[in-house]
């Protein structure tokens, strides 16, 4: 019989079982969510490919290579397994143009790293969403290089060329929001088109439909909830429905806005952020319905073609403001509350 | 109708290892070690001295206070000491000690109730008095005060058969094995509450039990209903079936009762048949032997007293391996570093985790996923808690996010990818709310005293 004197036996405090996801498995149902549309989007790329594969790399590396640096440098313990760094790289590759100079991207990073994440404090204490900042601070740095947007079927330029065929993004067509801008736009590319990302814009713009299966993927997993994507998406649905330009069908119109543009990425995977998102599902809900708002405007009257970048940065400001005030009723105060009008 | 309670989480059940195993009786051992204290509320005087014989069902432990409950020697035999013992709720308790003769010898107290169906309240509770009744499902609350205390408020009585901690499955066995006590016990309480119905509720995955016990009520008439519930994590929290079954929230900071609410654990429903129509005391108990480090896994019912290293003898010992043990559920139950440590009252459950240790996070950082938030059954904000308990900030922790509602499920801490441990810090920091009421207390009297 065993002798249980002999069993080494730890002491520790309820409960005594875990929840078998962990941030490490969280930030990987994240990675594996991007990979479809990642390497689908690389390979439309053409000859174009080998540069947005090692851009991503680049970015990846270029994330983990500071937050490395940031936490020896300032001693403090060591989480790169966490792969929240990943994730980050990933994201950034996929907002900026295949054609931005290496050492951009880790420009990029380093300002989401360690302005954004680690001077904050660190994972989950920062108030921005890394990637989005990183890509906000770049473009207010080097406009040119971050408006530069492939071609769907640019080749890549002969050594020494610096010849890159560009394309406007279809939001940027369809910018003036008439619908002689809007038959453009239908005629430069179908909805067939973006829906599998044939188009032009950063790795991330497209192709809608694996940015959805991404989404799908995480909802299943649960690794998000549809609070954030529902409304966010659900929102500009129905102010691109009401909204339409005259002589543009609605239902058209709205089709275009949702699958172009960073909406897909930017609605399951950038908003959905738990750093910089509330933690409450009603607070969740009103986060989402106010990305799709600002969205919309800026969509449609700011100077950029597109919103989905700083509409979230905009939402993420108001984070701390939704906690503190978007509250769960906790259980047994609903009958307090009437007991107490019941005592008057 | 059965509906729902907020958040919670779906832990694997782990209950296949011991559902299909039928109950069986282990062979009392040599010596039984009986805590006189295995209830909340004041601990008993030993009634009985080194070299006293006693019988099986004799009362040893006198109840120190109204919230109490009297204790009785659980096998037959002389007494070999009286002192304190290793107690599964750490350090030691006065106990009786007990040298097994193995007559059992049942003692002239035990003596059935004349006439069950002629009871008053009154005398239902003297009976559940005596019988040292107390919450089984580990609450271990003085089952007579319950019942006294809820006579007239409640109109709707609740039987937990929800057994929602992953690995037991005593209470399934029981409800399989005894129908006959766990509806004629609910028919006792009808009878003392005068409701026409008392519920029970059953989480789905025993629908087999729900069927059992359907089939008992048909075949008697009696007035029980079985509610089936979702099978979720907290479903067996007093406060989460209350929910669950009536629709009711039981106030912040306020019992069951004051929502019209009573509920017991099937095992007590059964005590109490046992009670009223054997006239046995609680003596034995059901406890449900599984986990990782169990060689076989079982369900024993074993004397009160029985020190939990026969149990695991009983089920071919332990895995060399084995690096946790714990009396009670995995949510809930309490780490035990002592196999000498005796089965209580309240003890429904020894599991041994065996193989790889969980990994501790030595620097855990909060990701802010919500996830908590979401499991929480009584929709608190455990990452602010935490956050707060951290900054030291207990005004806050107790007023704006209501940390002292917190029920100690664990549901948060499972959940919470980044292992943050949000449960024990909740419960060192009500505790430590306590302890300033206590001193701001003491404070005001002694103000008081100088004062006049
Ligand atoms: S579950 Fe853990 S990591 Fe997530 S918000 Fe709560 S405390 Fe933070
Ligand atoms: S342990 Fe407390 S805070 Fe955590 S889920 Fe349970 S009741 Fe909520």
């Amino acid at each position: 019989m065993t002798d249980y004197k002999n069993l080494k036996l730890i002491a520790s405090s309820s409960p005594h079982i875990r929840s078998e996801e962990d941030t490490r498995s969280i930030m990987l149902d994240v990675i594996i969510a991007l990979l479809p549309a990642l390497l689908m989007r690389v390979y439309q790329f053409g000859s174009w490919s080998f540069r947005a594969l090692t851009l991503t790399v680049c970015s990846v590396a270029g994330c983990l290579f500071w937050e490395w640096g940031y936490r020896k440098l300032m001693k403090k313990s060591m989480a790169l397994g966490d792969l929240s760094a990943v994730v980050t790289g990933v994201l950034l590759a996929m907002v900026c143009p295949v054609t931005l100079p290496y050492w951009m991207i880790l420009v990029g990073s380093f300002f989401a790293i360690v302005v954004v994440k680690q001077l904050y404090g660190g994972i989950g204490c920062n108030f921005l969403n890394p990637a989005l900042a990183g890509r906000a601070a770049l473009t207010a740095a080097y406009a040119g290089a971050m408006t530069t947007w492939l071609a769907p079927d640019a080749t890549y330029p002969a050594f020494g060329s610096a010849d890159i065929i560009t394309a406007a993004t279809p939001l940027a067509i369809m910018k003036e929001g008439t619908a002689e801008s809007f038959a453009e736009l239908t005629n430069t590319y179908s909805l067939g088109d973006l829906f599998l990302g044939k188009i032009g814009g950063s790795l991330g713009e497209a192709p809608a439909l694996m940015l959805i299966l991404g989404g799908i993927y995480l909802l299943v997993r649960k690794v998000i909830s549809w609070h954030i994507p529902v409304a966010y998406i659900g929102t500009v649905a129905a102010v691109c429905l009401l909204s339409a330009p005259a002589g543009v069908g609605a239902a058209e119109y709205m089709a275009y806005n949702l699958f172009a543009g960073g909406l897909m990425l930017g609605a399951f995977f950038m908003a959905t952020d738990y750093a910089t998102s509330p933690v409450t599902r009603l607070g969740q809900i009103v986060f989402g319905v106010g990305c799709g708002l600002i969205t919309c405007f800026i969509r449609r009257f700011g100077s950029y073609p597109e919103g989905v970048c700083y509409s979230i940065l905009i939402m993420n400001c108001t984070t701390w403001l939704l906690d503190k005030y978007i509250r769960p009723t906790i259980y047994g105060a609903l009958r307090r509350e009437k007991k107490e009008a019941a005592a008057k | 109708m059965a509906q729902s309670f907020f958040g919670g989480v779906h832990p694997d059940d782990k209950k296949s290892a011991t559902r299909a195993k039928p109950i069986e009786t282990l062979e009392a051992p040599a010596e039984v070690v009986i805590p006189m204290s295995m209830h909340i509320g004041a601990p008993c005087k030993p009634l009985v001295a080194k070299g006293d014989t006693v019988q099986l069902g004799q009362r040893i432990g006198e109840p120190g206070g109204f919230v109490s409950a009297p204790i009785h020697a659980s096998v037959s035999g002389t007494v070999k000491a009286v002192e304190p013992r290793p107690s599964s709720m750490g350090g030691k308790v006065l106990s009786v000690v007990i040298e097994n003769d193995f007559q059992n010898t049942i003692s002239g107290e035990v003596k059935p109730v004349a006439d069950p169906g002629g009871m008053t309240p009154e005398e239902l509770v003297e009976v559940v008095r005596n019988a040292g009744i107390v919450g089984l499902g580990g609450a271990t609350f003085p089952t007579h005060v319950k019942i006294s205390s809820a006579l007239g408020k409640a109109d709707y009585v609740i039987i937990n058969a929800a057994e929602c901690e992953p690995y037991i499955t005593g209470d399934h066995r029981t409800m399989l094995e005894r129908p006959e006590q766990v509806i004629g016990g609910a028919t006792l309480l009808a009878q003392c509450f005068g409701v026409d119905k008392v519920y029970i509720g059953i989480e789905a995955n025993k629908q087999d039990a729900a069927d059992v016990l359907n089939r008992e009520i048909a075949k008697t008439g009696a007035p029980v209903a079985v509610e089936v519930l979702h099978t979720r994590y907290p479903q067996g929290a007093e406060k989460q079936l209350c929910q669950a079954i009536s629709g009711r929230q039981i106030p912040s900071g306020k019992l069951p009762a004051d929502a019209g609410c009573c509920i017991f654990n099937v095992s007590t429903a059964c005590a109490i048949y046992r009670a009223v129509y054997e006239g046995m005391p609680i003596v034995s108990k059901v406890v449900t032997v599984s986990g990782s480090g169990v060689i076989e896994p079982k369900n024993l019912e074993c004397p009160i007293g029985t020190p939990v290293a026969k149990l695991f003898d009983a089920c071919g010992g332990l895995r060399e391996d084995t690096y946790k043990l714990i009396m009670g559920g995995p949510m809930m139950g309490m780490a035990q570093y002592d196999t000498e440590v005796p089965v209580g009252k309240g003890t429904g459950c020894m599991l041994a985790f065996a193989g790889d240790e969980e990994q501790y996070v030595s620097d855990p950082q909060c990701i802010r996923c919500g996830k908590c938030v979401g499991a929480c059954p009584i929709r608190l904000e455990p990452i602010f808690m935490y956050k707060y308990l951290m900054k030291g900030d207990r005004e806050t922790f107790e007023h704006k996010l209501h940390g002292m509602d917190c029920i100690e499920c664990g549901a948060c801490t499972y959940i919470c990818p980044a292992r943050l441990p949000l449960t024990h810090a909740f419960r060192m920091g009500k505790q430590q709310v306590q302890a300033d009421r206590m001193a701001a207390k003491a404070r005001a009297e002694a103000e008081q005293k100088k004062e006049a």
